[in-house]
């Protein structure tokens, strides 16, 4: 093929990828109430009266059979939780809003943990294929759990995967079935007292995914969970933990929804990644929580040497969320990166960002964050990159951009570097733009309307977001983000 | 010029514009940069324009597509219809065009993508892809643009000739029926302009017309306009042929203005 041919044959594939992107788009004319926030009638198997207390941890340790250790470990976490005060900076006024006693913190939904789809509960069942679960599974997936409230109701992992050693599986299962894995690896990352949601995480956590890949086995297409909050005023605090093993590769993609309730529910996650030497991480996160989700979660990754982790991160929807993925590199060569965007309509608070630690000489970091805030919409940067003394030669990249859209529209940014070595490159950028009047016009006189051309300037400005994402998901994103941008700029 | 009696909405008038005045916003009042702009363009005819820098010229343009930062008095006809009042979209799909004196980038978005767009609501249809891409690709081959333009963003670190090619392009696709060129020739390399003029010909039929602003005669020889016109201080100030741009070239634009008795510091 010449070189011409191939060109063309890209903008082919491109175009083609635009025209069926494009006629999703267009058959689609719901929003997120009819899409998403939906949700079933409440028939559970056990559901913990609201309130946080000993007896609450005590029930959720023993319905799940645990053991004593972790029984423990919750047990202490939830003292570290109380004796913790709120975080005093992020949006404290939003936190100051949760009222941790009107919350469920943990739901079994009926049913046993199913491996094929035909034996998940009906209602569940006819949830996620609402949601295109096993549709996306069939299609390019080698791996997924779901999880409804707090457990995983399905999951699924290709035969061949198994063969390899390669285990994936929700954290209840790991914790009977790998406990030594489990226990070597589970909040060391991210201790118990790392911050109060981390605390509270650890003691009333349940579910999420574990995953372990042993060396040199690369796992080639992406593995996926699922986290559906279906009850209102639940809490969901999955737990998740990934170990990539020396030479290995993964990459694990995660999707949020929630219905859309008066009043508000709790989601906050602990998530620790693991990369050993020459690991290569790869972690996708797509939330789009209704607007009375409280999304607080934290993520933290280690990179050892020449390991590569990457924290790509969509989100969209929540009333607060705060979240700030963060790479420790502690081995020499490592790189990391966070790629987020962040959509903050009218109510909404995004106050996303990232955290980069370089512990070791000539690791290499790159932080981009996108942001868009619409109407009365608010979205904050908030990052933080230091270099440890010793960490000689280490090069970091931070690049932030807003994207207003309407004059009430607002986006700050909360950039801090702390650099104890002097042979380091650090770059940093930041930019804030309007919708600008000259793109729409322009747009316009090519014949395209004012919603139409604006969604195009926004989509455009995701686009190097998107395109990281596997082209299902990139579908998906724009068709959220073509539901955000409906309505008024207000 | 008979012209200037000819209905604007007579079916062998494309364009027209009567009283047309533009104000833009300069603090607490308004500014007045075009003051009464009459013009009619035959089907078939070329009109350029003329005129010195800061006269308004790209002003009248924005304004004649709708640009939303103007207020704008006037009536406009477009195929005998009144558009002065629809928005710059309305006008696009009727047929308007304008080729940017400084087309802006629109980072992300490919240029397959946004052409597709704007094919699609020029012709009130969605385009097949294939169709598509057969027609750009034999577009991009006419304006000798390389293909592989065709999955950069818009204008996203277009060189300024790269740029004006593109928009002579979107005019070969969008067959507008009246086209407000401006300064379309300016920063192209003698190549490039034959490219564009050649380009402008080909768009150019017995059914539509188009306004060319330039500052050069270069262009004009390769377009060859019908009617030419100079614009000063916010007025039409003469029309003529050919002969009045070789007038100009000799002698600049100032007997000009003392005949239009055009005071010296209101001259641009
Ligand atoms: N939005 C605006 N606010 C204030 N002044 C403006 C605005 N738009 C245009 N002008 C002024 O109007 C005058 C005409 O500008 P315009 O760009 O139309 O000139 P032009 O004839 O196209 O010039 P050139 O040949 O240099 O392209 C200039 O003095 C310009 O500064
Ligand atoms: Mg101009």
């Amino acid at each position: 093929m010449s070189h011409e041919e191939e060109l063309a044959g890209a903008a082919n594939a491109v175009a083609d990828a635009r025209a069926v992107r494009s006629a999703e788009l267009t058959a689609l004319n719901d929003d997120y109430t009819a899409k998403y926030g939906f949700h079933d009638p409440e028939d559970y198997f056990l559901k913990a009266p609201k309130g946080l207390n000993h007896e609450v941890v005590e029930m959720i340790s023993r319905k799940k059979n645990e053991p004593d250790w972790m029984r423990a470990v919750r047990h202490a976490a939830l003292d570290t939780f109380r004796a913790k005060p709120m975080p005093r900076w992020g949006d404290t006024e939003g936190l100051d809003g949760i009222d941790f006693e009107n919350i469920h913190y943990y739901i079994k939904p009926k049913g046993e943990q199913a491996s094929d789809w035909n034996d998940v509960p009906d209602q569940i069942k006819k949830t996620f294929d609402r949601l295109g679960i096993p549709e996306a599974e069939r299609k390019f997936l080698a791996g997924v759990t779901a999880q409804y409230e707090s457990e995983v109701v399905y999951h699924s992992i290709r035969e061949d995967l198994t063969k390899l050693g390669v285990l994936f599986m929700d954290m209840d299962s790991a914790l009977r079935e790998h406990p030594e894995i489990v226990r070597k690896w589970f909040g060391k990352i991210i201790p118990t007292n790392d911050n109060k949601f981390s605390a509270l995480n650890t003691a009333v956590w349940s579910g999420g995914s574990f995953i372990y890949v042993p060396k040199g086995v690369k796992v080639d297409i992406p593995l996926q969970a699922y986290f559906r909050i279906n009850a209102e005023n639940m809490g969901q605090f999955e737990r998740t933990l990934i170990i990539a093993d020396e030479d290995s590769s993964v990459h694990y993609i995660e999707g949020c929804t929630a219905p859309t309730y008066s009043s508000d529910s709790l989601h906050s996650a602990v998530v620790e990644l693991v990369a050993m030497d020459r690991a290569h991480i790869r972690y996708t996160t797509i939330q789009n929580w209704s607007t009375n989700v409280y999304n607080l979660v934290t993520k933290r990754a280690h990179a050892h040497t020449d390991a590569v982790v990457e924290w790509v991160d969509g989100n969209l929807g929540s009333k607060l969320t705060m979240k700030y993925p963060a790479i420790v590199l502690l081995g020499e060569r490592a790189h990391g990166e966070v790629l987020s965007i962040a959509f903050a309509g009218n109510g909404q608070h995004q106050d996303a960002g990232a955290k980069m630690t370089h512990a070791a000489p000539n690791t290499t970091s790159r932080i981009v964050s996108k942001s868009i805030s619409k109407g009365e919409g608010r979205s904050s940067y908030r990052g933080l990159v230091k270099v440890n003394r010793g960490a000689h030669g280490c090069k970091t990249s931070v690049e932030c951009d807003a994207l207003l859209i309407g004059e009430h529209a607002v986006s700050d940014t909360y950039p801090t570097m702390d650099v104890a070595e002097s042979d380091v490159r650090v770059e940093h950028e930041a930019r804030v733009s309007k919708v600008g009047e000259e793109q729409l016009f322009y747009l316009q006189s090519r014949g395209l309307d004012p919603d139409k051309a604006r969604l195009m300037i926004v989509n455009g400005f995701i686009e190097p977001f998107v395109k990281e994402l596997p082209m299902e998901y990139a579908v998906e994103l724009n068709r959220l983000i073509e539901l955000e941008m409906e309505g008024s700029v207000g | 010029m008979s012209d200037a009696f000819l209905n604007p909405d007579h079916p062998s008038v494309v364009f027209a514009c009567r009283g047309v005045r533009v104000f833009v916003k300069d603090g607490d009042t308004e500014k007045q940069i075009v003051r009464g702009v009459d013009l009619t363009v035959r089907r078939g005819e070329k009109h350029a324009l003329m005129g010195p820098n800061g006269s308004g010229k790209s002003t009248l343009a924005a304004a004649l597509m709708g640009h939303p930062s103007y207020r704008v008095e006037g009536d406009i006809w477009l195929n005998g219809e009144r558009i002065d009042t629809l928005e710059p979209h309305e006008r696009a799909r009727r047929g308007l065009f304008l080729s940017f004196q400084y087309p802006v980038a629109v980072p992300g978005v490919t240029v397959a993508n946004f052409l597709r767009a704007s094919l699609a609501a020029r012709r009130g249809t969605e385009i097949p892809v294939r169709a598509f891409r057969q027609e750009l690709n034999a577009a991009f081959e006419t304006m000798s643009i390389d293909p592989s333009f065709i999955t950069r963003y818009l204008n996203d670190g277009f060189s300024g000739g790269e740029k004006k090619k593109l928009e002579i392009l979107q005019m070969l696709l969008l067959k507008p029926a009246f086209s407000l060129l401006d300064e379309t020739d300016s920063g192209l390399d003698i190549d490039a302009l034959k490219i564009v003029s050649d380009g402008i010909n080909l768009a150019s039929g017995p059914d539509n017309g188009l306004l060319l602003v330039t500052h050069y005669q270069r262009i004009l020889n390769h377009v060859q306009p019908d009617v030419v016109h100079v614009f000063m201080n916010g007025h039409l100030v003469r029309t003529g042929g050919m002969e009045l741009v070789t007038a100009l070239e000799e002698r600049g634009y100032d007997w000009l203005a003392e005949e239009a008795a055009i005071p010296e510091g209101s001259r641009a």
